[in-house]
């Protein structure tokens, strides 16, 4: 019957279209699972693992992930790559728990298993990589502010809620360091909730009420752009310096206007390479990713894992004018 | 098993489905095709990733479809029956995050089993006054329960997540039954059963193919289309809470984003069983064979590492050529004849 054979034919075709990839089995084989394809930090994640294959050398990275960012679609990436028996599992988790029995098998039957940028509950991997910690992170945001002032100032700060666990934790952190950059002083603290407008507005409020600011940090992705705006619409550019966290592809205009000189965030190439350094050393090298550790991670040092074993990376990345137009499209 | 249920077929089939009948002879050699390709796929699996013959590898696949073939079984009648439902992935979300809160208070498995099961018929129950009762389209009313069930799962758990499910609760998504046959398999075989002999054996599953045909029709011979279709969506919603207590169970979590997108590939996967989706005709071994088929693909896909949004597009040419293929033959052989 011609349907029949038509359609058994097509099916084989397609499916033999897909299976052309040899098996390299002496290789490493490192799993790079992110949360979905098609995401620019993730894309740039795995440029940073590739980068991490060619220094190690017999290292083969297998970039995979689900179509929907669903812990179902994991699991069943999860199960494909245990049986395939790769050697390691990087991955940014859809769902603290929802992997956990899957990973578990995973590790029972001899896979090294990481996560790194979102986490997985403690009994599902054997480390997890910050890509940050809150004492660097705190730091840094007043760096940033005091590197353009090498005489000192006035900065402010606009962040997102009152409440804003993230934010509080790390102005604190910022808090504890002000001894380290004398001759900054921080005039005051608003909120804009996270919300354009209002972080607009509170930000227009902050440079008339001091009008010898010198610069606004904004620990939130929201408020520094809104900040930068309200920068540019004051006719205040070269005069108060936004700075904090935040998107290259939202910032890529404020660096350009020069209302912002630099901001920080992660880099996720730096991240999806520590990821393949430290599974490599855990699986290859009989690592053991213990509290108190210390793993070698290639070009970004070491990683030290706390009670939990987990570790931050390294300093939040710093973005300007040098290297803005490159990332500006990963993410 | 699917050795009775088919040679039961053509003792069900002496009456015709439908009258037209050269597109209705081409489905009705559906199922020996579809297994077909079901056989192909596997081989070409077999020589195309060293790791797919293996029993525990194949195991580990079956998790990739037998809860959606659970929903896929309920939906096949409903489809024939010319409903549709397209909440039965929101019905799971909302029944998971009713156990979750049961845990809360200290429930146990045994409640917990019924509560996902309470919850899914009480879904399907709410559907079926819109539809049945009101007379409203049910893929208008479905969609609506799309959103509000799942509404009601986000505003429940917003983005936390219940945890805490008791030891014994595990044993349905992650036990075995006997060696490398999952809890998962003996119950994907019992409710496959279950829906081959209501459909294929019984004076309802007669109605069901009757109101699929012609519910006018159908009334005027004595069939009470409305009290059928009423319970057609109480299976539905069900045999979705039965899903949700097997993926919840494996999960171990839930959170409101379970089963995003689920209730297209039950009903792909219905469809891809030779389910008229214009109601009237197919078959339960068809759907059992679907099943097969889709976690065959998706898993041999998935051990080349083929990424999801490639699997997506192989699963929509396979959807889209075995609804034209039919269509395609008729419209052929018509040519031909005139």
């Amino acid at each position: 019957m011609s349907v029949f054979r038509k359609f058994l034919t097509t099916a084989v075709a397609a499916t033999a279209l897909l299976t052309s990839p040899a098996f390299a089995q002496e290789d490493v084989r490192i799993a790079l699972v992110v949360k979905a394809l098609g995401i620019g930090f993730f894309e740039a994640a795995a440029k940073g693992a590739e980068e991490a294959a060619a220094e190690l050398g017999n290292v083969e990275i297998i970039y995979t992930g689900p179509t929907d960012t669903t812990a179902e679609g994991q699991i069943e990436v999860i199960n494909a790559l245990i049986a395939q028996n790769v050697d390691a599992i990087a991955i940014s988790a859809n769902d603290t728990d929802a992997l956990v029995p899957a990973l578990k098998r995973a590790m029972q039957r001899g896979i090294t298993v990481i996560s790194w940028d979102s986490g997985v509950a403690a009994e599902g991997r054997q480390l997890h990589l910050n890509p940050s910690s809150n004492p660097l992170i705190g730091n840094m945001i007043i760096k940033l502010a005091a590197d353009q002032l090498p005489d000192g100032g006035e900065v402010a700060l606009l962040s997102a809620t009152t409440t804003s666990t993230n934010q509080n934790t790390w102005i604190e952190e910022m808090n504890k360091v002000m001894g380290d950059y004398p001759g900054i002083e921080v005039v005051a603290t608003v909120y804009g909730d996270d919300l354009a407008d209002k972080s607009y507005r509170e930000a227009t409020g902050l440079m008339q009420s001091y009008p010898d600011l010198d610069a606004i940090i904004a620990p939130t992705s929201v408020g520094i752009v809104a900040a930068a705006q309200a920068v540019v619409d004051a006719g205040k550019v070269g005069q108060v310096n936004v700075t904090g966290l935040g998107l290259p592809s939202e910032m890529a205009g404020a660096i350009e206007s020069g209302a912002s000189k630099s901001f920080a965030i992660w880099n996720p190439i730096d991240l999806g390479y520590s990821a393949t350094m430290l599974a490599y050393e855990l699986s290859q090298n009989g690592v053991e990713a213990a509290p108190g550790a210390e793993i070698p991670m290639g070009r970004m040092g070491t990683l030290t894992l706390d009670e939990n074993t987990e570790g931050a990376m390294a300093d939040p990345f710093v973005y300007d004018a040098s290297n803005i137009e490159e990332f500006k499209s990963i993410f | 098993m699917s050795d009775s249920t088919l040679q039961a077929r053509p003792e069900t089939r002496h009456v015709p489905d439908r009258l037209n009948s050269r597109a209705f002879r081409t489905l009705r050699s559906w199922e020996s095709l579809l297994l077909a390709v079901a056989i192909a796929i596997f081989i070409v699996n077999s020589f195309a990733s060293p790791y797919f013959l293996n029993v525990w590898n194949l195991s580990d696949a079956t998790f990739n479809f037998t809860e959606k073939a659970m929903i896929a079984f309920a939906m096949a009648l409903l489809i024939i029956s010319g409903e549709i439902d397209l909440s039965v992935a929101s019905i799971i979300a909302l029944a998971s995050t009713a156990m979750g809160l049961a845990v809360q208070y200290g429930a146990g498995t045994p409640e917990l089993v019924v509560i996902g099961l309470a919850v899914g018929l009480l879904c399907g129950a709410f559907n079926a006054v819109f539809v049945t009762i009101m007379g409203l389209p049910s893929i208008v009313v479905t969609i609506g329960t799309m959103s509000l069930f799942r509404g009601i799962s986000y505003i429940i758990l917003g983005d936390d997540a219940f945890r805490g499910y008791p030891a014994s609760f595990a044993w349905f998504g992650q036990g075995y039954i006997y060696w490398v046959f999952t809890v998962e398999m003996l119950f994907f075989v019992i409710i496959a059963l279950a829906f081959g002999v209501l459909l294929h054996k019984t004076n309802f599953g007669r109605a069901v193919y009757a109101i699929g045909n012609n519910p006018t029709g159908a009334m005027f011979s004595g069939i009470r289309v409305q009290k059928v279709k009423f319970i057609l969506f109480l299976l539905t919603g069900l045999m979705s809470g039965a899903a949700a207590v097997f993926l919840t169970s494996r999960l171990g979590s839930t959170r409101p984003s379970i089963a995003t997108g689920m209730e297209l590939e039950v009903v792909t996967m219905v469809v891809l069983g030779g389910v008229n989706i214009l109601g009237g005709s197919g078959s339960i071994p068809g759907v059992v064979i679907a099943a097969f088929v889709m976690g065959l693909v998706t898993f041999g896909l998935g051990l080349l590492n083929v990424p999801g949004i490639v699997m997506s597009i192989f699963i929509g040419l396979l959807l889209i050529g075995v609804i034209a293929l039919p269509r395609l033959w008729t419209m052929a052989a018509n040519r031909r004849r005139g």
